[in-house]
């Protein structure tokens, strides 16, 4: 019984000081000013490795999602007549739902795993301490670039993704099935409203992009400095990340349309 | 060298996202009803005004010429007032015009309908802010199922 509660207690302890850490690091990572012009190629290596090699795995995925959404609702709606609503069921569930959560959830995965890996390596063969020993602040030289990549590529990826979505429902709804082309495009614009529903879904997947970012970061800035650690950081990396993800886009689904 | 080819990239992925946004923006959003500049507003009691709602559009002939922009409770006698915005570019309606709140289909969603009326010289143009006098409600199907069983009764 007693051990029960000590267990309770030191798991409590844990999970307090490490979101402490994390957001030391965070804070340490964002506080004072960038040095933009200085450190401009560490940006750019970041929104490389972080944006642009992210950008085919989230063009295919929002292809094929936009199309096999066209498909399932074109069934049902035809049951209706209500085949002119399909342009609306399909950007409707990309800009306030699919999108961003999809977008966080392969992010995690291509991106978020990579960021913890590396930075867990950089701690296992010490190249963190060396920047510390040579005066470099490692929290401003490593994590902030890979921070600010992260919070302005997904968003960027998220709209990127819902682009292509609405265009491959476009592909199978209107190319393949026969929905009206003019039908598709105005019922979608008579039911899309810019600041519900493209706003909402830009705010929810900026929020998303700073959990995920943050958790890699702090995952790999916190492993235990083994090959086994790393690999363990890695794996919470992605878990926690898509658990979060999931669990604010509740919250944020019912502040922003639930009323 | 390599600098430049990354920016490059980075750049690209830029404005693929940029573009991405306009067409969200402009293809699939609509942008709002005309600015309020543009627009006039009319104000119109009914006593029933079935499943109307905000941003229901109102047509004349089919043709979209506005917006309803609000819908409250008139605190006196109770009867709904709803204020619409018309377009600038139809504003000589004249104020014989009549105002019906139609459905689009059996099922579909419901909307004002305008009447423009006849013109003569005693007869005003209707402008920014005038009450539309002559207005037909929404056919609620329940009240007309309880007369049609009334009058049959009879």
């Amino acid at each position: 019984m007693l051990d029960a509660i000590q267990r309770l207690g030191a798991a409590t302890l844990a999970t307090v000081s490490g979101l402490g850490r994390a957001a030391l690091m965070l804070g340490g990572a964002l506080w004072g000013r960038p040095r933009l012009v200085k450190a401009w190629p560490l940006y750019i290596r970041q929104f490389y490795v972080v944006g642009v090699l992210s950008l085919l795995i989230i063009v295919v995925s929002g292809l094929f999602i936009g199309m096999v959404l066209a498909l399932q609702g074109y069934t049902v709606l035809s049951k209706f007549g209500a085949e002119q609503m399909l342009g609306p069921l399909v950007a409707l569930s990309l800009l306030r739902e699919l999108g961003p959560v999809v977008t966080a959830l392969l992010f995690a995965g291509r991106a978020g795993s990579a960021l913890t890996a590396e930075i867990g390596l950089m701690k296992a063969t010490e190249q963190l301490s060396g920047m510390e020993m040579m005066g470099v602040d490692p929290l401003r030289r490593i994590v902030a670039p890979r921070f600010w990549a992260g919070f302005i590529c997904m968003p960027l990826l998220a709209i990127i993704f819902t682009a292509v979505g609405i265009l491959g429902g476009h592909l199978v709804g209107v190319d393949w099935l026969g929905v009206d082309a003019g039908g598709y495009w105005s019922a979608m614009q008579a039911n899309v409203d810019l600041q519900q529903d493209v706003l909402n879904g830009v705010i929810k997947s900026a929020v998303f992009a700073i959990l995920v970012t943050w958790i890699a970061l702090h995952k790999g800035y916190d492993a235990v400095p083994t090959s086994e650690g790393i690999s363990r950081a890695t794996t919470e990396t992605v878990v926690t990340a898509s658990l979060a993800v999931l669990g604010f886009d509740f919250i944020l689904t019912a502040v922003m349309f639930g009323g | 060298m390599a600098s430049r080819k990354l920016e490059l990239m980075v750049g690209f992925f830029v404005a693929l996202a940029v573009a991405a946004l306009m067409l969200l923006a402009l293809k699939v959003a609509n942008t709002g009803v005309a600015g309020s500049d543009q627009s006039y507003r009319l104000l119109a009691k009914f006593d029933n005004i079935g499943g109307l709602k905000p941003r229901s559009p109102v047509k004349v002939g089919g043709v979209v010429v506005g917006r309803v922009a609000s819908i409250q409770l008139d605190p006196e006698n109770f009867q709904p007032v709803v204020t619409l915005e018309i377009n600038s570019s139809y504003s000589n309606f004249p104020e014989t015009s009549t105002l019906a709140i139609l459905t689009s289909g059996l099922l579909g969603e419901q909307y004002i309908g305008l009447q423009p009326g006849f013109v003569d010289e005693s007869v005003a143009i209707l402008k920014d802010g005038d009450y539309v006098e002559d207005t037909k409600s929404a056919i609620v199907l329940e009240e007309l199922i309880g007369q049609f069983l009334f009058n049959r009764g009879n």
